[in-house]
């Protein structure tokens, strides 16, 4: 096995212009796969963060009252049917209850307990319609990073606070420190100060929305125990069709992963991750065939040199090492040259940083190159891709190729 | 002296139907240990179809092949690889040399490819065999930059590496110029007198042949003389 080896490292070294080609053809296929890796990697993840990164990974709902019947149901046939109502009516009680025990389930980072409905926001002639979130002070940030997206003032929602998006602020001219009157579909309203302006960057959050604190969320719709709503965050989004399942067996609620909510997202994911592994794979068939194409060639122009060597005592067996030992070399070689210049090329293009809010550099993660997958695969690619020549070396009947 | 190889009945034929040609017709031989023979006979007359058997590349079509008392006739590749290497040497016309090597290298390369690598002794038996061929000074030469006569003398010193019972040379001089040539038979005629190495030399130069001790004639796929 040494002897081979040091066989195929002479045949490497004797032929260097063939060789430094053959190493930067499959270095060539390395930089691709590895850029592919970070561009791909750093998309989804990019992609992630502007959404599923924002949405909760399972809602907790609470059910929708049925409206009363306006008739007594006994001895009569309802023809009414009326659609559930979505109003902050609906709450969930004693979550003191349940939620340690959705805290301590495995993969979940966080949970946001919410009162949510609509409202009116009023600064003198001006009425905007808005949603209203009433979340705990303190867990401003557990689902959507509010905090990431504050333009102005703070993100910690203080009694008598309400936050809002910055188009709805340019739309009503509001400023930091103002004050403004919410109303609630309950018909409840307070006087608030603008303690902060935030930019999420997309239509609905920024125009649509005014964040307050829990506290005030119960005055507003009148709700002085409960809450509509509880987002739960987790570590990987992807857990969540497993998890949901898991917390309405813990808690006979209703929980819902996002998947549920995000199909097409969910798909579109699914359908960027495949694209990057068929781009992947291409690369690495590229260099498969160059591999085993140039060592056909090299087994070709040596076949008088493999026949003495039979002649001279070595076997098929020897002969195949030679083979698929250069073969493992050019892809060891290429594969550590590849990641190298990968690695190099990714350095300048700008850092993770640059796919937070209000950042717009190429959403590339030179952390997902998949540098030792590259190496691995290539070396493996290149192994696989020499065994053809390796086995027809191998097969040459000594006399013929001596004679030749 | 003992026998050291035998053929009998020997037929090689190649292609078939109307294509086919019949080499070897029912070729007899024996070998002593320690001979020193000329294989003689014009083109085509089956010399190199004949040392290519002996040397356990081909297999006979029909007959018998035995040596050192193994049946080599039907032993599968694995088995005639082992025995080629231990048992016997090959020198061939335009020396054959591995040409990224070095000298000792190449002399190396038998002993080498049955151990898996180039051990000490290996290296001092390849060393000691170029010096007895006159090549102490370019032992570490890449084969490229030797002369004719020095490859020639490479490719004998590496056909002696195992210290095989039997050397097949296919024309060893025929490409050399004439002190070249006398040189290489002068190095095979010390080393079959002093060590007992039984050699076959194929050749045309009726001089070359004079200077072995037995002439086998073959003629027509059969040992004639």
């Amino acid at each position: 096995m040494l002897y081979a080896l040091k066989i195929a490292t002479r045949y490497l070294t004797a032929s260097k212009a063939q060789t430094a080609l053959l190493v930067f053809g499959v270095a060539i296929g390395v930089f691709i796969f590895i850029f592919m890796s970070a561009l791909i990697g750093g998309l989804a993840e990019f992609i992630m963060m502007r959404t599923a990164g924002d949405m909760a990974h399972i809602t907790i709902q609470a059910e929708a009252v049925d409206p009363a019947l306006l008739v007594p149901q006994t001895g009569r046939t309802v023809l009414l049917v009326q659609e559930p109502t979505t109003q902050a009516t609906a709450i969930l009680k004693d979550t003191a209850a349940f939620l340690p025990l959705i805290a301590a389930l495995p993969g979940v980072t966080g949970f946001s307990q919410q009162i949510n409905g609509s409202g009116f926001l009023t600064r003198g002639a001006q009425v905007m319609q808005v949603s209203i979130n009433g979340l705990e002070p303190g867990h401003e940030s557990v689902i959507a990073n509010l905090a990431s997206y504050v333009t102005e003032g703070t993100a910690n929602l203080a009694a008598g606070g309400v936050l809002v998006g910055k188009t709805l602020a340019e739309d009503m001219d509001l400023s930091l420190g103002q004050t403004v009157r919410l109303q609630s579909s309950a018909g409840i309203d307070a006087a608030l100060t603008i303690t902060g302006i935030y930019k999420m960057g997309s239509g609905g959050p920024d125009r649509r929305q005014a964040y307050v604190s829990l506290a005030t969320a119960r005055t507003l719709f009148a709700l002085p125990q409960g809450v509509t709503r509880i987002e739960i965050k987790l570590a990987d989004l992807y857990a969540a069709d497993t998890l949901a399942p898991r917390i309405r067996a813990l808690t006979g609620l209703d929980a819902k992963s996002w998947t549920e909510q995000a199909a097409q997202l969910l798909e579109a994911l699914q359908a960027q991750a495949q694209t990057g592994y068929i781009l992947k794979a291409f690369a690495l068939l590229t260099i498969i065939i160059g591999v085993a194409s140039a060592l056909l060639l090299s087994t070709y122009r040596r076949r008088p040199e493999i026949g003495i060597m039979r002649a001279m005592g070595a076997g098929r067996w020897f002969v195949m090492v030679v083979i698929v030992s250069q073969g493992a070399l050019i892809g060891l070689m290429g594969g550590l040259f590849g990641a190298a210049a990968g690695y190099g090329v990714l350095l300048a293009f700008p850092s993770r940083a640059s796919f937070g809010p209000g950042q717009s550099g190429l959403p590339i993660d030179i952390r997902q190159g998949a540098y030792g997958l590259a190496i691995w695969l290539t070396t493996l690619g290149a192994i696989l891709a020499s065994i053809l020549p390796a086995r027809s070396a191998a097969q040459l009947d000594p006399v013929t190729a001596i004679g030749q | 002296m003992t026998v050291l190889l035998e053929v009998r009945d020997l037929v090689k034929t190649f292609g078939s139907g109307e294509a086919e040609t019949r080499v070897l017709r029912g070729l007899n031989l024996a070998m002593q240990t320690g001979e020193l023979a000329a294989l003689l006979g014009p083109s085509g007359s089956g010399k190199s179809t004949l040392l290519t058997i002996l040397g356990t590349l081909m297999h006979p079509t029909s007959g018998s092949h035995t040596m050192l008392g193994v049946d080599l006739t039907t032993a599968n590749d694995r088995a005639l690889t082992e025995f080629r290497n231990l048992h016997i040497g090959f020198v061939f016309q335009f020396h054959n040399l591995l040409p990224d090597f070095t000298a000792l290298e190449n002399v190396c390369f038998p002993t080498a490819v049955r151990e898996g690598r180039e051990t000490a002794t290996a290296r001092a038996r390849g060393q000691e065999l170029l010096v007895r061929m006159g090549l102490a000074e370019r032992v570490h030469f890449p084969t490229a930059n030797l002369s004719g006569g020095q490859k020639q003398r490479v490719a004998v010193a590496r056909a002696l590496m195992n210290r095989p019972e039997l050397v097949l040379a296919d024309e060893p001089t025929g490409n050399l110029d004439r002190a070249s040539a006398a040189q290489v038979m002068d190095l095979i005629g010390e080393i079959n007198h002093e060590e007992g190495t039984t050699f076959l030399i194929s050749t045309h130069d009726e001089k070359i042949a004079a200077l072995c001790r037995r002439q086998i004639v073959v003629g027509d796929g059969l040992v004639t003389g």
